[in-house]
């Protein structure tokens, strides 16, 4: 094949048409997100101002660390429902330490929340492999008895501000040169992440596994093992991040994070994840995650009712699966007439 | 998410479906199963309380779950052709603002309720066409579904609580069906429709084709079904069936609200799977899915009978909804593990024998 002249071309033109899409996609977002920034600083200036940008990036990322660990699970053609449930279970565990055994330090607090969301991830990733459950189905069951155990342990009570001890509620407030440190710090968490995913042989397995499991688990990837780890780190992804929504929030009851998992899958998808597995980054699932609040304190800034805010999400949420189909049969169909071409 | 269908022997699959006794005999069993669940739990609801066996105490448990109920029913029929509808609880909770809206507008009940109806061929239309002409994963385009109904449904009525419905209207959340005293309305709508349901799946044309859809589209669509169209009948069905519900679940409670009906989605699938239905299509009957709605209600009743915490009931509806996926995986684990100890057993024969040689 590589010995016929005009082939080698033809290959390199097709990777490249594949690789401009795909880096239109994360542009488009940024392009979108630019322009919104834009109009709503234009209209109300107030929306630039320190503390509102403060606000949305802590905010953004508690949400763009569950969306990175829902884009693992989702690139392998699984899906993780119970985030939001995790969630709330290790917020109000982790942040209830400091009221039942006051001293405890901040380490291990982040340990217990971490540990928690691992425990769930096990489980989850366990039912879907070793049970062949379809993920769908088990995170359903286990979002409703996660939350069902939370409302068990919290019972009417909550855990209140005053009972964190202030070193723990400043971790979100830290900032340096005005960007808040967690921000810094869970970017740069992204950029390994997107790192791995790309060039480590276990990471690409990901992509295989979601691209075609037949032919994934024909070239000798272990998918269990594979979708297992996916499953254990969205757990523990989604534990963090509970503990961080309690140093955010302070106030936590049985509720806290309900309902978070379609708003997370809604930032994966309109990041450019397709929503069957395959293709995707994590780079791009945050910048969905930082969109989609974006949206949301644009709308409170301009004085709109928040009472928009799902039907939005939503509406993004399905524009987003359209355009990536339509994009992806105007590109099969373009990559098909190339190869022809070279033939 | 997507079952991984091998290449499947397409004939034969679909001559074992159309071949009656055969094919029917693991469903029966499963049923047999539901019908022994359902005893003992009025075994267990009779143990717990004095309470459970009373005309109130039924009259309540019929009332508790009679909208969800109904909205199993057009899923059943999704599940069987392989697609899911995850958008059925906010279509419910957007019928129901909608009601609460235009009450408000001066409009008389006779005229909400076609319209009502009337949305949810919209809204049913759109997951529908969503689904067969772009040819999008109905489980990405039901959940954008689920936010956007929801979302309309904030945007309508905002924080407002409407509840000036008419009596005459609001009185099926109290009065049992006369002669009658433990059923309500909506219970007597779920087993009428639920028998029109049942003979159209198993004993038409159209029922048999969904589960050809469910089994093997593609070998359906070489059979001359037309699977897009079927596709996004089911939709629209299930939506104005779903915004039914809406209107039953807002007289009911003579309340209209932006939530009415959060999560609901959950238990209509949880019940639906615990039907004996294939999350994977092609496997299932009306009357298991009867029979898991009774187990499912019975159940949460008993418990709530027992003081159990309300809100923790989701542990018991994720428990069922585990259950019954995973038992029907025992017999294939019992294989696996059998394969895997043979598979042991000659690793160490071979070895043994290369340790001799």
């Amino acid at each position: 094949m590589t010995a016929v002249p005009g082939t080698a071309p033809v290959t390199s033109n097709a990777a490249r048409l594949v690789d401009v899409v795909f880096r239109i996609r994360e542009f488009g977002i940024i392009a979108v997100l630019g322009l919104l920034v834009l109009v709503t600083a234009l209209i109300q200036t107030r929306f630039l101002s320190m503390s509102e940008l403060q606000f949305v990036l802590v905010d953004t990322t508690i949400f763009a660390l569950l969306a990175v660990g829902e884009t693992m699970v989702v690139l392998t053609r699984n899906v993780d429902l119970s985030v939001g449930s995790v969630l709330g279970l290790s917020a109000f565990l982790s942040a209830d330490m400091f009221g039942k055994h006051p001293g405890t330090s901040i380490v291990t607090v982040f340990a217990i929340g971490i540990g928690i969301g691992v425990a769930c991830g096990v489980a989850n990733g366990l039912l879907t492999t070793i049970g062949r459950v379809p993920s769908l189905v088990v995170t359903l069951a286990t979002l409703y008895i996660i939350r069902g155990i939370d409302v068990l342990l919290v019972g009417g009570g909550q855990v209140v501000a005053s009972s964190l001890p202030n070193s723990f509620l400043n971790i979100p407030q830290a900032t340096t040169f005005g960007i808040p440190d967690l921000a810094i710090v869970i970017a740069v968490g992204v950029a390994l992440v997107a790192y791995y995913l790309r060039s480590y042989r276990s990471g690409r397995e990901l992509y295989a596994i979601g691209s075609n499991p037949e032919a994934a688990r024909l070239a000798g990837i272990p998918i269990g093992r594979r979708v297992f780890m996916t499953f254990v780190v969205s757990g523990a992804v989604a534990g963090l991040a509970g503990v961080l929504w309690a140093a955010q929030y302070g106030t936590i009851d049985s509720t806290a994070g309900t309902g978070y998992e379609l708003q997370v899958i809604a930032a994966v998808v309109v990041g450019g994840v397709a929503i069957f597995g395959g293709s995707g980054t994590v780079i791009g699932a945050a910048l969905g995650a930082l969109l989609l609040n974006t949206i949301n304190s644009a709308l409170y800034v301009l004085g709109i009712s928040n009472y928009w805010d799902q039907a939005i999400a939503g509406f993004l949420l399905i524009t987003a699966i359209a355009l990536d189909r339509l994009i992806t049969v105007q590109l099969t169909a373009a990559l098909r007439r190339r190869s022809r071409l070279g033939a | 998410m997507e079952p991984d269908q091998g290449p499947a022997p397409v004939v034969g699959t679909v001559a074992r479906r159309g071949g009656g006794r055969a094919a029917m005999q693991p469903l029966l069993r499963w049923e047999t199963g539901l019908v022994v669940a359902a005893f003992a739990i009025l075994l267990l609801g009779i143990a717990v309380s004095s309470e459970f066996l009373t005309n109130g105490n039924f009259f309540y448990l019929c009332i508790s779950v009679g909208e969800v109920a109904i909205m199993t029913l057009p899923l059943t029929f999704i599940i069987i052709a392989g697609e899911i509808d995850l958008s059925v609880a906010s279509t419910l909770g957007l019928a129901s603002a909608l009601v609460g809206y235009l009450w408000t507008q001066g409009w008389p009940m006779p005229a909400i309720i076609p319209t009502v109806l009337a949305m949810g061929v919209v809204t049913g239309a759109f997951n529908g066409l969503l689904v067969t002409r772009l040819g999008l994963p109905s489980l990405a385009v039901t959940i954008g579904t689920l936010t956007l109904y929801r979302g309309i449904a904030i945007i309508l009525l905002g924080p407002d609580t409407i509840s000036n419905f008419p009596f005459s209207y609001t009185k099926i959340g109290v009065d049992p069906v006369p002669g009658i005293p433990f059923l309500s309305y909506s219970v007597l709508i779920f087993l009428i429709l639920a028998a029109i349901f049942g003979v159209v799946l198993h004993f038409t044309r159209f029922g048999r084709s969904l589960f050809a859809i469910g089994t093997n589209q593609e070998a359906a669509l070489f059979a001359g079904i037309r699977v897009k169209r079927i596709k996004l009948l089911l939709f629209i069905l299930s939506g104005v069936v779903c915004s039914a519900a809406g209107i039953l679940y807002t007289l009911r409670l003579s309340t209209a609200v932006q939530g009415n009906g959060l999560g609901l989605e959950l238990s209509a699938v949880a019940i639906v799977l615990l039907g004996g239905v294939s999350i994977f299509g092609g496997k299932g009957s009306i009357f298991g899915v009867v029979l898991a709605v009774f187990v499912f209600a019975g159940l949460q009743n008993a418990l709530f009978l027992s003081n159990f915490n309300e809100l923790a009931l989701g542990i018991v509806t994720g428990g069922l909804l585990l259950v019954s996926v995973l038992v029907p995986n025992l017999g294939s684990f019992a294989e696996r593990a059998r394969d895997l100890f043979k598979r042991r057993a000659r690793r160490g024969s071979a070895a043994a024998a290369a340790r001799q040689a």
